[in-house]
C-alpha cells in the first residue's frame, strides 16, 4: 500500500508524469485505455474552454461574477475520474472540472454563474451537491454523507474538495475529525492552488505540507502533484478503493497552480508577477498530459485543433441556450423555502404581484 | 397504566415512537447515547435503538449540524441536540448557509428533514451562557422553522410533527420547566400542527401572547388579575416562525389590547414582530398600545441576578392593570 510508505511530513510530491508528459513512475502508472485517455485530455479541454469562453462573456458583460478553474484541470478530472456512478461529490465553487466528470450539465453550470437558482437543480443521478460559498462549510457535509453510508450500511464513497485557504478553518478540522472518529468513507482533497484571494499559503499555515494535518486526525494523507492527472486519479482511486473496504477518510493535498484570478472580480497582478505565473504555465497539466498524449501518437495538433473547434462549439451554443432567456420567475423566489409557503410568504408574494400588475 | 409524563420525558417519549416508527431516524450529539444526555432528554435510546442510531459525537456543534446536513441530503433523518441554546453559535454558519437554505439553493432538489433540539431559556440558576432566549436570531432566518413547547402535551406533539416535517426544525425546549410538572398525554405517537398557536385562557379584556416557560408565569400573574375583575385571553404561540397570526389578530381584534410576554430581550425581539403584525392587520381595533413584558436588553446575568432579569408574575400583573386602565 502506497499510503504506508507515505510520509506527509516531508515534501515529497507522489508523481507519475513528470513536466515533459515522460513516465516516471511505470509501475504506478493507471492501466486506462486510450478511450478513457482521450475522455480525460477532452474533458480537460472541455473545462478550459468552458473557462475562457466564461470570461470573454463576463468582459463583455453578458456573464456575472465567474470563478475560473484554469491551472487546476487535472487536480479536478483526475480525482473525480476515480468515482463511480454511485459515488458522492461535494464540491466548494470552483469545481469545473469534478462537476463535468460527474455528469453536472453545462447549462446548469452557466445557469448557476449566470445568476439563476435552477443552475443547482441537479439532474436525477447527478450525485453532486450545490456550490457551497462558505468557506471550508461543505467538509461537514461531505463527512455527514460518509457517515450515513456507515449507518445505512452503503458502500458507496464521498469526494470532497476545498482550498488553501478553507484548511485554516474550523469547519476543517471538524469535518475531517467527525469523518476520522465514524470511519467514514470521505476522501478530503485540498486543491493547494497556493492562493487564497491574495493571501499567499505560507500565511495560511506554518505546516510544511498540508498533508501532514492528516497525521493528527490518525489518517493517511499524502502530498500529490496536482498538475499530474495519472498522479491524482491513482491517488484518489487508491483512497477510494480503502474507503468502500471501510478503511475509512484520507486526505490528499494536490499540490497545483491558480492560473487565473480567484474570481473576474479579483486583479492577480496586485499579489503576484508574471514569472512566477510563467514559471507555472511551464507546469501546465493540460501541456503536460498533451506531450504525454503526443508522445504516445494518440493525438496530434490536428486532431486537437478540431476538438477545440467542436468544443468551442458546444460551449458557444450551451451558453446562448440560457442568455437572456434566464431570469428568476418572482414564484421561484418563494416557493422552495419549504414544501409548503406559510402564510407569510404566500401574503408577500400576493402584494408584490399585485403591486406589478398595478404598475402596468 | 396511565402515561403521565413532565416534558423531558415527553420528549424521550416522542423520539422513543418515532425511532420505533421511522428506521431512518438518528439522534446524536454530545453526551446523548451512554449518558443519555445532560438533561436525559434521550436517556435509554441507545440501549433501546443501538449505537447506530443513537451516538455521541465529538464536541463540535458547528459539525453536529453540519453533518447532519450531509446525512439528510443522504437519506436519514437526523435529530441532533445542541446541549444548550448557548452553544448553537458555533453551528450558526450551517444553520443559516446551509439549513435554512438547501431547499431554495437546489430549487427542491435537495431537502433537509432534519431537527436540531435544544434547551433553551434562564430560570435554573446555571452557568454563563446556558440560559439564554435567541430564538429571534433564528426566527429571522428564512428557511427555518423555530418551534417551542409549553407543555408535556404540546412537547410530545409538536417533536413528533418537527420531526416528521419535510424541512428542518429548531426545536427549543424550555429547560425551566423540563420537571416542573406532568400531565396524561397519549402513549402512542400524535402530531400537533407546527405553525398553530393555542388559546390557554379565553378572556375578554386584553390578550397576553407568550410562550416556553413563560406561559406559566402568565397564568400565575393571570391568577392575580382575575382577584381584579380582569380577564386576560392567552395565547400560547407554541411555533416562533412562521408565527400563528391569525391567532393573535383575531384575538386583538376581540379585547383591544395586547401584551407579549417573553423572556428574550426587549429590543428586536420576537415581540417586535407580533406588534408589528397586531398594528398591520387590527390597528384600528386598539384601546391601548401594544405592551411588552420582557427579559432586559443585557446579557443574561448569574443566577444571583436572573430572577430580576426574567419577567415574574408580579412584574406581568403590574403591566396587566395599567394596559387595562390605559
Amino acid at each position: 500500500m502506497r499510503f504506508e510508505s507515505v510520509k506527509p511530513l516531508e515534501e515529497n510530491h507522489y508523481r507519475i508524469l513528470d513536466i515533459d508528459g515522460k513516465v516516471i513512475n511505470q509501475e504506478k502508472l493507471p492501466n486506462l485505455t486510450d478511450d478513457q485517455l482521450l475522455y480525460l485530455y477532452r474533458t480537460m479541454l472541455f473545462s478550459r474552454t468552458i473557462d475562457e469562453k466564461a470570461l470573454s462573456y463576463q468582459r463583455q458583460g453578458r456573464m456575472l461574477t465567474y470563478a475560473p478553474n484554469l491551472g487546476q484541470e487535472a487536480t479536478q478530472v483526475g480525482s473525480a475520474y476515480a468515482m463511480e456512478k454511485e459515488d458522492w461529490l461535494v464540491p466548494a465553487f470552483r469545481e469545473l472540472g469534478a462537476w463535468l466528470v460527474r455528469g453536472v450539465p453545462l447549462k446548469n453550470i452557466y445557469l448557476y454563474w449566470y445568476g439563476n437558482e435552477w443552475g443547482s437543480h441537479m439532474p436525477e443521478g447527478v450525485k453532486v451537491l450545490p456550490v457551497s460559498v462558505p468557506i471550508g462549510s461543505q467538509f461537514q457535509h461531505a463527512a455527514g454523507i460518509g457517515i450515513a453510508n456507515n449507518i445505512k450500511g452503503e458502500k458507496n464513497v464521498v469526494v470532497t474538495y476545498i482550498g488553501d485557504g478553507g484548511t485554516s478553518h474550523g469547519d476543517f478540522h471538524e469535518a475531517i475529525n467527525f469523518a476520522a472518529v465514524f470511519n467514514a468513507p470521505v476522501i478530503f482533497i485540498i486543491q493547494n492552488n497556493q492562493y487564497a484571494i491574495s493571501t499567499k499559503r505560507k500565511s495560511q499555515t506554518k505546516s510544511e505540507t498540508l498533508a501532514q494535518k492528516a497525521l493528527a486526525y490518525g489518517i493517511p494523507g499524502i502530498l500529490v502533484d496536482g498538475n499530474d492527472i495519472f498522479a491524482m486519479y491513482s491517488a484518489t482511486r487508491e483512497a477510494i478503493e480503502r474507503a468502500r473496504n471501510g478503511g475509512g477518510p484520507t486526505l490528499i493535498e494536490a499540490y497545483t497552480y491558480r492560473l487565473g484570478a480567484h474570481t473576474t472580480s479579483d486583479d492577480p497582478t496586485l499579489y503576484r508577477d508574471d514569472k512566477e505565473v510563467e514559471e507555472w504555465k511551464e507546469k501546465d497539466p493540460v501541456l503536460r498530459f498533451k506531450r504525454y498524449l503526443l508522445n504516445k501518437n494518440l493525438i496530434s495538433e490536428e486532431w486537437e485543433e478540431n476538438l477545440k473547434k467542436e468544443l468551442e462549439e458546444e460551449v458557444v451554443s450551451s451558453f446562448e441556450a440560457i442568455e437572456n432567456k434566464s431570469d428568476t420567475e418572482i414564484e421561484d423566489i418563494f416557493k422552495y423555502h419549504f414544501e409548503k409557503m406559510p402564510p407569510q410568504l404566500e401574503e408577500q408574494l400576493r402584494e408584490y404581484k399585485d403591486f406589478l400588475e398595478g404598475g402596468k | 397504566m396511565a402515561n403521565i409524563l413532565n416534558i423531558v420525558q415527553a420528549v424521550n417519549q416522542a423520539l422513543e415512537n418515532e425511532m420505533e416508527n421511522d428506521p431512518t431516524i438518528v439522534v446524536y450529539g454530545e453526551d446523548v447515547g451512554l449518558e443519555g444526555g445532560v438533561f436525559r432528554a434521550t436517556a435509554g435510546l441507545q440501549k433501546k435503538f443501538g449505537e447506530k442510531r443513537v451516538f455521541d459525537a465529538p464536541l463540535a456543534e458547528s459539525a453536529i449540524v453540519g453533518t447532519g446536513v450531509g446525512m439528510a441530503i443522504n437519506g436519514l433523518k437526523p435529530v441532533v441536540e445542541l446541549q444548550f441554546m448557548g452553544f448553537s453559535y458555533p453551528a450558526f454558519n450551517q444553520i443559516i448557509s446551509h439549513v435554512a437554505r438547501m431547499r431554495n439553493r437546489s430549487r427542491g432538489r435537495y431537502t433537509l428533514p432534519m431537527v436540531i433540539r435544544a434547551p433553551y431559556g434562564g430560570g435554573i440558576r446555571a452557568l454563563e451562557h446556558h440560559s439564554e432566549s435567541t430564538e429571534a436570531l433564528y426566527a429571522h432566518i428564512p428557511g427555518l422553522k423555530v418551534v417551542i413547547p409549553s407543555t408535556p402535551y404540546d412537547a410530545k406533539g409538536l417533536l413528533i410533527a418537527a420531526i416528521r416535517d419535510p424541512d428542518p426544525v429548531l426545536f427549543l425546549e424550555p429547560k425551566r420547566i423540563y420537571r416542573a410538572f406532568k400531565q396524561e398525554i397519549p402513549e402512542n405517537a400524535y402530531e400537533l400542527p407546527i405553525g398553530k398557536a393555542k388559546i390557554v385562557e379565553e378572556g375578554e379584556d386584553l390578550t397576553i401572547i407568550s410562550w416556553g416557560a413563560m406561559v406559566r408565569e402568565v397564568q400565575k400573574a393571570s391568577e392575580m388579575v382575575k382577584e381584579k375583575g380582569i380577564y386576560p385571553e392567552i395565547i400560547d404561540l407554541r411555533t416562533i416562525s412562521p408565527m400563528d397570526r391569525e391567532s393573535f389578530v383575531e384575538s386583538v381584534k376581540k379585547t383591544g389590547r395586547a401584551l407579549i410576554v417573553h423572556e428574550a430581550p426587549k429590543s428586536f425581539g420576537p415581540g417586535a414582530e407580533i406588534i408589528s403584525v397586531i398594528n398591520e392587520k387590527a390597528f384600528l381595533h386598539l384601546e391601548a398600545p401594544p405592551t411588552r413584558v420582557t427579559g432586559f436588553d443585557t446579557t443574561f446575568p448569574l443566577p444571583r441576578g436572573e430572577n430580576h432579569y426574567l419577567p415574574s408574575p408580579e412584574r406581568i400583573a403590574k403591566t396587566i392593570e395599567d394596559l387595562v386602565k390605559y
